[in-house]
């Protein structure tokens, strides 16, 4: 029994006849930061989606503080954060609506803290405008703010920069840094230079891949 | 880890449980009511399906009455199947089906909020809209109300079934028709005591039984309609 | 589901390994084979040459020999596949969900099959191909359910999902059965008098019903052959890229 806070034991995984990755194990300890990298259709998505329990096409063990994740996932789910592709925003309701439904689906999360995570993410004055009139970049911040909400341990963080700006992607970095501080952990791949970059434990898919 | 539950955490649990159920149901009930066009789409759809039989086939009154129970609830059924497929889509779409399943909540309840949900701007307008049909269709006066009843017991199992094929095609991008071949043999005793309900109805038949076998029908449905639902939404998320 | 997936010790899911299943069913083929072969020469033979013909419908009730081991077979077909789903889902066993894929298409055609000989024997019997008789109509919504486990495998393109989406569809559809048959069977009585009802035979003869369990056996034996060929068909396809298969293509 390891007592990483997730352990993954030679993970295979495969797709569309392809081996996308054999024998893979790490962990994943409180207060780290891990990137994972590689190609496109390395299989970053697809191994993030299986560390969040989204996705179990793989074969191997995955291991939540020494448990094995399937039979403690009740627990395991209220304490991750995961960020995909899509942001997991309406487009019909706002901000605040959207994080509200948030906050109900995570009990512990106190929703009186919605508005002060509008503000960090600099959307304070589009509370109550629907998602669907603004842009791309505010629609993924509103869907970031939750990093300001969530008081779970593992964020796993699939490309969260995506159209955010500048300001934003430093602001985030240094949230993260907070919470790898506060013991927290965090699996993200991101096509951007990290700045926290040597605070970060990297891993490559692509050296890592099948024959 | 969590194995410890005293009496008074059961009993947050419980209120929490209905907050949850509650909060899911307001959701997707304003999220209906911001997209009118979903809402009234089905409706206009089952006026205009049974509008084709007088056209169709003959508009002769008597005859019209003897076939009015079973083409209320066909076109009731054909505007259900309509409607399911919006139930998981735009949730699967926009990711937030995949913070759905990720969430500790327990999913069994989040499924049978959302297809009351579902049910409440589908299966509950078109029983309101029925006698109007009905009328249409000179069904006898004595057969509204078991037309009524029925459609009450009745729609909620159509939303439930129909939510399992919707879950199960959420991810296919023609999941339309696919889900139709899926649901409609599985609809088959609810027409059959549905119809048989309204005619018993007009022919002044005692009527109890009937919604007792659509009650059972839809109590085994709420038991184990969301088990299912709820495994076919993450295999459908997992791809 | 996935809760419940490490109640089993490893030694189950070895035995479940596709090529241990391969080489068993392999093993196994050649005797159903020739066993279905004999009865089903045995049981035509004797059904339609030696059991005495019907007092009310003369000859055309032999087709009872064909009818009703192929609508048996339908019904427990179905079984296999809801279940074989079922234990694809619980322990992630590849090789049952390939059994469950085979079960499909072969359940239809036997669908099809108690159909079609249903209404040829409809016509002398009732005077028209198709009569609304309720084991007709629940055999017509039971390949309904066949045709939408299959239109499902076929829209899904990732195997193990198709296999997943499949089985959950499977048991919807075997817990429904009941009540489609039972409601239809209500329905039917609502609608027609009884009359006369097909397979409902009171007290058969001996030399009448005897070729007609041979013919079920043979039926069923003829099933294991099919089934186990797909099955094979199937795993080969699946593991495709494992290092036993392609050393079984080289041998050939």
């Amino acid at each position: 029994m390891s007592t990483a806070l997730l352990h993954v034991d030679k993970l295979y995984c495969e797709r569309d006849d392809r081996i996308l990755f054999e024998d893979l194990s790490f962990s994943i300890n409180a207060g780290e930061v891990i990137q994972v990298e590689g190609q496109n259709g390395s299989g970053k998505t697809t191994l993030l989606r299986i560390l969040s329990g989204l996705s179990n096409h793989y074969e191997g063990d995955i291991f939540w503080k020494g448990a094995l994740l399937s039979t403690v996932q009740d627990d395991f789910r209220r304490e991750i954060l995961y960020f995909g592709h899509h942001p997991g925003v309406k487009a019909v309701l706002t901000p605040e609506e959207n994080l509200h439904w948030y906050a109900a689906m995570h009990p512990s999360i106190d929703g009186k803290k919605i508005a002060m995570a509008l503000e960090q993410v600099g959307l304070r004055g589009f509370e109550d405008s629907p998602c669907h009139t603004l842009s791309a970049g505010q629609n993924r911040r509103v869907s970031l703010a939750r990093l300001y909400l969530t008081s779970a341990k593992l964020w796993i963080l699939d490309e969260p920069f995506t159209a955010i700006d500048k300001k934003g992607v430093a602001q985030k970095e240094q949230l993260i840094l907070d919470h790898a501080a506060n013991g927290g952990s965090v699996i993200l791949t991101t096509h951007h230079e990290l700045a926290i970059s040597e605070k970060v434990r990297r891993f490559n898919l692509d050296e890592l891949a099948g024959t | 880890m969590g194995i410890i539950v005293t009496n008074e955490s059961a009993n947050s649990e419980g209120s929490s449980v209905l907050s949850l159920f509650g909060a899911v149901l307001k959701r997707d009930l304003m999220l209906a009511y911001r997209k009118k066009s979903d809402l009234f789409n089905p409706l206009i759809f089952f006026l205009m399906v049974a509008t084709l039989f007088p056209l169709g086939v003959s508009p002769e009154p008597d005859f019209l009455a003897q076939i009015a129970p079973g083409v209320v609830w066909v076109a009731a059924l054909l505007a259900t199947l309509l409607s399911m497929e919006s139930v998981f889509k735009s949730d699967f779409e926009d990711g937030t089906l995949e913070q759905t399943l990720l969430s500790p909540q327990p999913l069994f309840v989040i499924v049978l909020a959302k297809v009351l949900a579902h049910w409440m701007m589908s299966g509950l307008p078109l029983t309101l809209l029925a006698p109007l049909l009905a009328v249409m269709l000179f069904l006898p006066a004595e057969g509204m109300s078991g037309l009524m009843l029925s459609l009450l017991i009745g729609t909620p199992t159509l939303s439930l079934v129909g939510a399992i094929g919707a879950a199960l095609t959420v991810g296919l991008r023609k999941g339309g028709v696919l889900i139709s071949l899926l649901v409609l043999p599985l609809y088959i005793p609810v027409l059959i005591f549905g119809t048989s309900a309204v005619q018993a109805a007009v022919t002044g038949l005692p009527l109890a039984g009937f919604f007792a076998l659509l009650g059972a029908i839809l109590a085994l449905g709420l038991v184990l309609a969301p088990l299912a639902i709820s495994a076919a939404l993450r295999i459908s998320v997992s791809g | 589901m996935s809760e419940k997936k490490n109640w089993m010790p490893r030694w189950f899911y070895q035995l479940a390994s596709p090529r241990w299943s391969y080489e068993i069913m392999g093993k196994l083929l050649p005797g159903f084979a020739i066993a279905a072969f004999l009865l089903l020469i045995a049981g035509t033979v004797w059904a339609l040459l030696f059991a005495p013909s019907d007092y009310q419908q003369g000859n055309s009730f032999r087709i009872i020999y064909i009818h009703v081991p192929s609508a048996l077979l339908a019904q427990s077909c179905y079984m296999m596949m809801a279940i074989a789903g079922a234990i694809g889902l619980i322990w992630k066993m590849k090789v049952a969900d390939m059994v469950a894929k085979s079960c499909a298409p072969i359940g239809a055609t036997m669908a099809v099959l108690a159909l079609a000989t249903g209404a040829i024997w409809g016509k002398p019997t009732w005077g028209s191909w198709w009569v609304w008789d309720a084991r007709l109509t629940s055999m017509l919504i039971l390949l309904f359910l066949y045709l939408g486990v299959i239109a499902l495998y076929s829209a899904i393109e990732n195997e193990a999902m198709a296999a997943k989406s499949a089985a959950v569809l499977a048991l919807v559809g075997l817990v429904n059965i009941p009540i489609i048959k039972y409601s239809v069977d209500w329905w039917n009585t609502l609608h027609q008098p009884a009359t006369f009802k097909l397979t409902e035979r009171p007290a058969m003869a001996p030399e009448m019903w005897l070729p007609l369990l041979v013919m079920v056996i043979g039926f069923y034996c003829f099933f294991a052959v099919s089934l186990m060929m797909r099955t094979r068909n199937e795993i080969l396809v699946r593991e495709r890229r494992a290092s036993w298969v392609k050393e079984l293509v080289e041998k050939q």
